[in-house]
């Protein structure tokens, strides 16, 4: 499907290359600008990174490439790349004056095919073509590997059915035939035929992609495969390879927040007034990562919340701390069913983490796509019991462009399914160290993989207790060590106490569920890493996460809570290839 | 005769200039770039460059002048500066871009404000010389491409 444009790649490429470029620098941009034309590229420039943004996203297959700055004033050059890569899937060049190796790195894991430092020289723009060949090549690539054996098998079907004009439908058929033309070209690599292997450039726009995300979450995120996606977007002109590409980028895209979650930690103030804790030495953090699924069958674009609590190493000494988590919420509109009735197909899921410790807690929330929303707010109460407060607001952040993809998008975050359950689960953890307790409630991304790890240093009876609460709504049920509960939802609270003891190096991941068992379709998984340690674990009942092994990310959490006291403990995440974060829900 | 001792004077200065450290290879690359689809692209940039510059000097003039300094806005200020001036290729006022963004590293508020008046100083001595340099060569008739020395 070509656009209005010409391509004129195809018959002199890199002449003619469609280059739009990003800079707040009027000097810089008239510069490249000159640079880029003499290299006989189109070039287009832009001093705003929203400008270029809609340029991007009107002119669908308008550019090839996209050079940004990275320091600019409306928004981050990063936050840009991101977009980019996710929504038009051009590849990006960045550029700063600045050329220290941790900028580069950020600009690397943001998706950035390259990294030029200013001043440019010209010589390094006329070889940006080879990013565009590259990102072909690949994505050929990706399509072939992935889609090969189900390729080789519907074509042959297709090949079968074909004359018959049998056909599954048009998407079949065309992603069929497709990859049967993409296999017979197989060993010819016609890379310059690009446009007739039906490789056209789609733009993944807001409606597209939320489509996308539906329908993985449908489906269920580790079942999910560029076909099952295809059928069920109903998309007439979409092929699969498109899919299977887009599926891919989303999954880089989730596991690149989700890492970038976990080295940020965000601290919650946390005060803990009557804590106990005498002693606090050491720091506990609380982290909780979401793993974002990387099964190469499910590339769906889930939105994992990080929830990353991050504890500092604070001196528990004083026990004033509140801690508060942040709450992230993506859809600030879907406000969370507390009530454990209904899932609301479009219900954001917000996690509340309420802890009750005077420990330094960092928590971050960090929704990765805007499907899925997570809020998890941790807050410290330091009674024993657990707040689970479904908040909907957004606190964290939703990935600034991600929250105006799409706008309504229905809160997807968590996608009820009502095959499914809503993967929220609240785990509450109370912390009860000296006589702390803490109640930290991570609510999982639905199609993440959650793990919370929540550190806790000292304490050494710190317990946590965990109360994972699924469903649609975030019922997150804080059960204090001493056996409070609040249940918000009609969950029962299930809670546990788990001490855990902060020692960073030994934190794994561990799942700490609510142990209810009731608990019947716990989207979440929550991860909590108890580090070993001085460590009394009360009443571990790992209720049943939800593992995301299961499709309808209704899964048992499997009780690692324990385990992880003792030695490292494997995070059962890892049989589902997700991606595990490695973090460690440290409380101690 | 004339014009070619014109020409010759203008390459001196143009070369002194290099010599003297107030301009890099950057300035090259725009000669460069300088064609006749944009016989003044130079000129065109060097102004495009004076304006940005004046902006930035503003910008971080108004920001030294509070109190306290917030040396994270002072830093992005001047590394917009440095950015600006590095599309150009001048040189030493780069220098006092990274000297300047060193002492906001280390909350300098002193070493900045000493710094910055050396930028200025810099600064304005370049574009006194630029400016000399360019209406040389205009009146060497040396416009456009024929400006490069080749």
């Amino acid at each position: 499907m070509e656009s209005g444009f010409s391509s004129p790649r195809n018959d002199s490429f890199p002449a003619g290359l469609r280059v739009l470029v990003v800079d707040d620098d009027p000097t810089w941009l008239k510069i490249l600008e000159k640079m880029l034309k003499k290299c006989s590229y189109e070039v287009t420039t832009c001093g705003l990174a929203r400008d270029a943004l809609n340029l991007l996203r009107e002119k669908k297959d308008g550019y090839d490439i996209v050079i940004s700055d990275v320091n600019m004033p409306d928004m981050d050059g990063f936050k840009l790349l991101e977009h980019v890569g996710l929504e038009m899937d051009l590849p990006v060049i960045m550029m700063s004056v600045d050329g220290e190796t941790s900028r580069v790195m950020k600009g690397v894991q943001h998706g950035a095919c390259d990294y030029l430092l200013k001043p440019i020289r010209m010589k390094e723009l006329r070889n940006i073509w080879q990013h565009v060949f590259r990102k072909k090549i690949h994505e050929i690539r990706d399509i072939e590997s992935h889609d090969s054996f189900e390729g080789i098998q519907i074509s042959r079907n297709l090949s079968d059915l074909s004359d018959d004009g049998h056909m599954f439908g048009r998407e079949d058929l065309s992603s069929g035939k497709k990859r049967k033309d993409f296999e017979n070209k197989h060993d010819d690599r016609d890379f310059g035929d690009n446009s007739s292997t039906k490789k056209h450039r789609v733009v993944w726009s807001v409606d597209l992609h939320q489509k996308f995300v539906k329908a993985v979450n449908q489906i269920g995120f580790d079942k999910v495969g560029p076909k099952k996606i295809l059928d069920l977007m109903n998309v007439p002109w979409l092929t699969r390879e498109n899919v299977a590409s887009h599926l891919q980028k989303y999954r880089l895209y989730l596991s690149r927040l989700q890492k970038e979650s976990d080295l940020k930690a965000s601290f919650g103030g946390f005060k803990h007034s009557d804590l106990p804790l005498k002693d606090p030495a050491g720091s506990f953090g609380l982290q909780s990562s979401i793993n974002t699924n990387q099964d190469d069958g499910a590339k769906g674009r889930y939105q994992f919340s990080g929830n990353n609590l991050f504890g500092q190493a604070v001196d528990i000494k004083n026990h004033e701390g509140d801690l508060k988590g942040i709450v992230s919420e993506p859809r600030p509109d879907n406000k969370t069913s507390l009530t454990p009735d209904v899932p609301d197909p479009q219900e954001t899921s917000s996690t509340q983490m309420s802890f009750d410790h005077s420990f330094a807690l960092g928590s971050e929330v960090k929704y990765a796509a805007f499907d899925c929303s997570i809020p998890a707010q941790y807050s410290w109460s330091e009674t024993p019991e657990i707040n689970f407060k479904q908040e909907n607001k957004p606190v964290l952040q939703l990935e600034d462009g991600f929250s105006q993809l799409p706008p309504h998008a229905p809160q997807h975050h968590i996608q009820i399914d009502p095959l499914h359950s809503v993967q929220s689960i609240t785990s509450g953890l109370s912390l009860t160290g000296r006589n702390t307790s803490g109640a930290i409630k991570v609510e999982p991304l639905y199609a993440e993989y959650k793990s919370a790890h929540v550190s806790h240093a000292s304490p050494k009876e710190s317990a946590i207790d965990m109360l994972p609460v699924q469903s649609k709504s975030h019922i997150i049920d804080n059960h204090s060590f001493e056996a409070n509960s609040t249940a918000i939802s009609s969950m029962k609270p299930q809670g546990f106490s788990l001490s855990c003891i902060t020692d960073f190096e030994s934190c794994h991941r561990n799942l700490i569920s609510a142990s209810d068992s009731t608990f019947a379709p716990f989207n979440e998984e929550l991860t909590v890493c108890w580090l070993p340690g001085d460590f009394h674990s009360k009443n571990f009942g790992l209720p049943n996460f939800t593992d995301y092994n299961d499709p309808g990310f209704i899964s048992e959490i499997p009780a690692h809570l324990y385990d992880a006291l003792t030695a490292d403990y494997e995070c059962p995440f890892d049989q589902t290839e997700y991606t595990l974060v490695d973090q460690g829900l440290f409380i101690a | 005769m004339e014009r070619n001792q014109l020409s010759r004077q203008v390459a001196l200065q143009r070369q002194s200039l290099f010599d003297q450290g107030y301009l890099d290879d950057q300035f090259n690359q725009l000669e460069e770039l300088q064609d006749d689809s944009n016989p003044n692209f130079v000129e065109e940039v060097v102004t495009l460059y004076y304006q940005d510059t004046s902006r930035h000097v503003l910008e971080i003039e108004q920001a030294l002048e509070r109190k306290p300094l917030d040396f994270t806005k002072l830093d992005s200020y001047m590394y917009n500066l440095k950015g600006s001036s590095s599309s150009f290729g001048a040189k030493k006022v780069i220098a006092e871009c990274k000297l300047f963004l060193e002492h906001c590293k280390a909350r300098n508020g002193e070493g900045c404000v000493r710094t910055f008046q050396q930028l200025k100083t810099e600064y304005a001595t370049l574009k006194r010389k630029l400016e000399a340099y360019f209406q040389l060569a205009r009146q060497a008739g040396l416009t456009g491409t024929a400006l490069r020395p080749k």
